[in-house]
């Protein structure tokens, strides 16, 4: 543990503006869609239109003869050139037993979801484009569809119809099965719950798109991908095509957002870049809105069965969970695996000795799904802090008094804990946020106005609701993420390079797509060497600048990344500090460094900043003998744990009990992150992020009919909430330093998201109490709202 | 979100445009703002392959007091009518209203003609015109005609408008009585999920998104001028009503929400 706040300029703690806004702000950036290739061709893709059907035939020549047109492909087709030697690639397969049927990138006879791709055409322009994927005809048989995740528990029909279960895996935790038992048949109290996880969409500012550019002599071959994971990419890119994977580079430009939403290998990226080398021409692909909302993955999509046993006291004894999680038609990059990613989160910040767990994964004909922000871990947030609101009220206590009799180590500090889920919490104190939290809300005015207003009647009713979340982030150990069969590594590289007229060249392999990397990077090195933020650029998205990467997902960047840097800067001054001795013919043990400069302890007249010595580095002309010339060192981190950021958000709603109309009017976050490197950037993150939870609690969901149709793909009628939705949040944090990491940082691209789901229910849960009312599905619309005020029956 | 291949012509005036609709006939379309029509063409929802752009005849933006009414061009923008000094005392109610229609940028390309010619029975300023009792011109091949608001609206995105008919001038009557306008969505943007105008302290109550076009609560206007109290009346707002049903609200839902926003309106109104 080192982590120490000092005075450097830009240094940790600093509110700098963030060095990528002028850029993004003036339109300079590009994106996927502002590169372009000579001669590039755009694929379109011809999608199902059912959720289940057999592929009778596609007659396409009324496409091809169309002007511009230059092939059209269907998924036989493209079996027949041999274009692949492996299906789309699934990284993480929970189960040895696991089923997963071959998954292409275009459908051959059989299409599983409304928006599987079951041919392609390529063109010379967009508009041909478009006008030639309305005019392949395909005839189909449907199929029964499974449109709704309990039909595929139930297995009415199955989703996949040379399969005869829709269940693809059985994922158990349960360290301690008698324990649970026990502790169940002991309780004095007992809730359960069966909660609901909606679909949800990513929707990324910018949609997806990718551009495959061959090199036919010499066989390379690039891909401009807005990815999250250029890397990763370039890895399944090899392993999927057989392309080697030393003529395979990838470029994530700006990239718009992801959410998760970016971090897999879709088909239109494997189709860009075996058709561009089978072609000898650049392929192209811009998703539209429509195929965002509708083809790419979704995330979330889980039945939660949940319950708790407390003793007489309050105390929780045990908590036993079961998930059925909707897959989707197919298994994508780490679709099994997000679940699972939320199992060990589901006692959250409580000291409970018994937790049993199982999660069964099932195949529906509905987009598939993945990671979307947060990936596991708010669902279990949720669930953890439903249930504990409902055992407060089971028991006749205050949520926030049956919380504090909970908390590990009764909320005072701690490190090293080791959780029933069987692992162990880096830090935590929990208490602090909780107080402060509820203190900025005012819960205790908060309550004697709803009490009034309860009194008086008036229709405008006040819920007021709590969450303390910890999560899990700083994707992760290796050796953990091998005992999970998961198919990576979760190390991250970082070289730095100090240049030789002083300035500084961090090559990250972290993968940013709007978190702001580029300046928390230089404030990584403004703090770690006294160099100026603004003489460091950050180098990173792209597999020939920055080899090796496993990218930006699972709040891993600071945590796992960014102390890659840290590592890699201790390093080059370390060696600069040989170089300075040496300048001063003095020992380097008597070499001290501050501020940026070397100095001879006792002779403060000598010093050198260590910017003046990249040249003396570079000539090498007279370095201590023996050392190599240039100052540039590279690290690959793997922690040694994951880090566990956690707080305490309060959230305040207020219900037109008339209407059933509900308000958002108040939310306070108190969050820990560990050590903050850029408080600005913090809090921009939990301003997102905290929308997004809200807006699972409130708005968002992907709506499928009965025949697997999705209802509302677009953003008219995708409820993404606006600023007008959302009241100003309020802010504070405390700081709990890490042990996993030498930093002492956590993560925060996540937490708010994790955090407020739950804090947005039981608010409104907590409004409409005094109606019955112990649970409500999200979104919490007016008409559930106005439904459950009148007994569900209206 | 590309739309089939069209043709776009800018019309001079009002009869430039009805000529180019006599020329082209159904496959042509009129261009206003555009906010509804270009999304229908990206979705390929509408495929019109003449686009006849009416935007810009700036003969037709204007908002004027007249014998008792105030006369607005059909090309005015949502923005006009939201600042206009004339209607801030002649008719305060429609630049409310069309201080919520969508966002800001939809109501400086909006026109009120152009929502009124597009007849979505969940739009803003429609049911406003409808409640006041507007009257629309329209003008085709044989000059001008008028036509009550009341016998504008056919069915979903339909009107009397003939193919060759587009609308001039939008007549509300002005100085009139106490008025309130209800819309209850779930975020700010959209569409009223059932909003409810009423004009002149109660005479007009019309509803938005509560059948195939913009409708005027007969039932509850009827009881509330035969002496019927607010609350009575407002419980009859959804008589005769047929409620569409989506992600939003069912037909129940939409009823109920019809009851209690005429109920408060009518009170607002008072």
């Amino acid at each position: 543990m080192t982590a120490t706040v000092q005075s450097t300029p830009g240094g940790f703690g600093t509110r700098m503006l963030r060095k990528e806004d002028p850029q993004l702000l003036t339109g300079e950036n590009k994106f996927i869609d502002d590169i372009k290739a000579p001669g590039q061709l755009w694929m379109g893709m011809i999608r199902s239109p059912y959720a289940h059907a057999m592929i009778d035939a596609i007659d396409a020549t009324g496409a091809e003869s169309m002007p511009g047109v230059h092939s059209v492909l269907t998924g036989a087709q493209l079996a027949d050139m041999g274009l692949w030697l492996a299906p789309m690639p699934c990284a993480w397969p929970v189960t040895d037993d696991m089923v997963n049927p071959p998954h292409f990138p275009v459908a051959v006879s059989e299409a599983k979801h409304v928006g599987d791709i079951v041919a392609v055409v390529l063109c010379n322009d967009r508009y041909a484009m478009a006008d030639a994927v309305e005019q392949v005809i395909v005839d189909y048989t449907p199929l029964p569809a499974v449109a709704t995740l309990q039909a595929a528990v139930d297995g009415t029909a199955m989703a996949h119809s040379d399969l005869d279960t829709n269940r693809a895996y059985h994922w158990p935790l349960d360290p301690n099965p008698e324990g649970t038992a026990a502790a169940f048949a002991n309780a004095a109290h007992t809730v359960k719950a069966r909660f609901i996880q909606q679909r949800l969409i990513p929707m990324p500012m910018e949609p997806r798109g990718c551009l495959a550019i061959p090199s036919p002599a010499g066989g390379e071959i690039v891909l401009y991908s807005a990815s999250q994971i250029p890397h990763i990419l370039k890895v399944m890119i090899a392993a999927t095509t057989g392309i080697p994977e030393n003529k395979i580079r990838v470029i994530a430009p700006s990239v718009g957002g992801g959410f998760g939403g970016k971090l897999n290998v879709d088909a239109d990226a494997v189709l860009a870049v075996t058709l561009a080398n089978k072609l000898g021409l650049p392929v192209r692909w811009t998703e539209e809105r429509s195929e965002c909302a509708g083809a790419s993955h979704q995330g979330r999509g889980q039945i939660q069965h949940v319950e708790a046993a407390a003793d007489a006291d309050g105390k929780i004894t045990a908590i036993r969970v079961h998930l059925d999680a909707d897959m989707g038609a197919y298994m994508m990059l780490i679709t099994p695996g997000i679940p699972l990613l939320g199992s060990f989160l589901y006692t959250g910040v409580y000291d409970v000795a018994n937790f049993s767990f199982s999660c069964d994964g099932y195949f529906t004909n509905m987009t598939p799904t993945d990671a979307y922000r947060g990936a596991g871990r708010p669902e279990a947030s949720y669930a953890i802090e439903r249930i504990m609101d409902i055992m407060a009220r089971e028991i006749g206590m205050a949520p926030e008094e049956l919380r504090a009799r909970n908390y590990i180590n009764g909320g005072e500090k701690f490190e090293n804990f080791d959780a029933a889920s069987t692992l162990v919490f880096d830090s935590g104190h929990y208490k602090p946020a909780h107080d402060r939290a509820l203190e900025m809300a005012d819960v205790a005015g908060l309550r004697a106005e709803q009490a009034r207003r309860r009194d008086t009647g008036e229709a405008k009713q006040l819920g007021i609701g709590m969450c303390t979340y910890v999560e899990i982030c700083g994707l992760a150990p290796s050796r953990a993420l091998g005992g999970l069969n998961y198919g990576a590594g979760g190390w991250e590289h970082a070289t730095v390079r100090l240049l030789p007229t002083g300035k500084v060249e961090v090559v990250s392999g972290s993968t940013p797509h709007g978190q702001g990397h580029e300046t928390s990077w230089s404030q990584i090195i403004a703090e770690k060497m006294g160099i100026d933020p603004n003489d460091v650029e950050v180098l990173h998205s792209d597999t020939a600048l920055s080899p090796l990467g496993l990218d930006t997902y699972g709040s891993r960047s600071l945590s796992v990344g960014g102390v890659a840097i840290a590592l890699a800067a201790d390093k080059v001054i370390d060696k600069a500090k040989l170089i300075a001795a040496h300048q001063f013919e003095a020992s380097p043990e008597d070499i001290e460094f501050a501020g940026g400069s070397f100095s001879v302890a006792g002779t403060p007249s000598k010093s050198v900043h260590i910017q003046e010595l990249g040249f003396a580095a570079f000539t090498a002309h007279d370095l201590p003998d023996g050392m190599e010339p240039n100052l540039q060192e590279q690290v690959s981190f793997d922690p040694p744990n994951f880090a566990f950021p956690f707080g305490t958000h309060v959230a305040v709603v207020e219900i037109d009990t008339e209407t059933g109309g509900i308000e958002l009017i108040d939310y306070v976050g108190v969050d820990d992150c560990g050590v903050q490197v850029n408080p600005l950037i913090v809090e921009g993150q939990l301003h997102g992020g905290i929308a997004q939870g809200a807006a699972q609690a409130l708005f968002e969901e992907a709506v499928y009919d009965e025949d697997g149709n999705i209802t509302n793909p677009s953003l008219m009628d995708y409820l993404v909430p606006s600023a007008m939705e959302l009241p100003l949040i309020k802010l504070d944090s405390t700081v709990t330093p890490s042990t996993s990491n030498p930093l002492g940082v956590k993560g925060v691209g996540e937490a708010g998201t994790i955090g407020s789901a739950a804090a947005v229910i039981n608010a409104v849960c907590d409004a409409l109490s005094p109606y019955g009312v112990i649970d409500m599905e999200m979104p919490a619309t007016p008409q559930r709202i106005w439904k459950a005020i009148n007994g569900g029956a209206a | 979100m590309i739309p089939a291949a069209f043709d776009y012509t800018v019309a001079d005036d009002a009869e430039h445009a009805i000529q180019l609709l006599g020329e082209y006939g159904d496959e042509a379309k009129l261009l206003a703002g555009g906010h509804s029509l270009i999304p229908m063409m990206k979705f390929r929802l509408a495929t019109p392959t003449q686009l006849i752009d009416v935007g810009r005849i700036d003969d037709l933006s204007y908002i004027r007091r007249e014998n008792g009414h105030v006369a607005i061009g059909a090309m005015t923008k949502h923005v006009q009518l939201e600042t206009s000094d004339v209607l801030a005392v002649a008719c305060p109610m429609l630049s409310h209203v069309a201080s919520l229609v969508g966002d800001p940028s939809v109501r400086h390309r909006g026109t009120l003609g152009g929502t009124l010619a597009h007849s979505d029975p969940a739009s803003d300023l429609p049911a406003a015109v409808l409640a006041l009792g507007g009257t629309i011109v329209a003008q085709g091949p044989n000059g001008r005609r008028e036509i009550a608001a009341t016998d504008f609206f056919t069915g979903y995105f339909e009107s009397v408008l003939a193919p060759d008919e587009m609308i001039v001038e939008i007549k509300v009557p002005a100085d009139t009585g106490g008025w309130n306008y209800q819309k209850f969505n779930r975020r700010a943007q959209d569409w009223a999920i059932v909003g409810v105008a009423v004009a002149d302290g109660g005479k007009g109550i019309a509803l938005v998104n509560m059948g195939s076009t913009p409708l005027r609560a007969s039932a509850a206007e009827a009881a509330l001028a035969g002496g019927a109290s607010v609350a009575d009346a407002a419980a009859l707002a959804a008589d005769g009503a047929t409620p569409p049903e989506d992600n939003n609200a069912d037909g129940v839902y939409r009823t109920h929400l019809a009851q209690v926003l005429t109920r408060r309106a009518l009170e607002a109104s008072q």
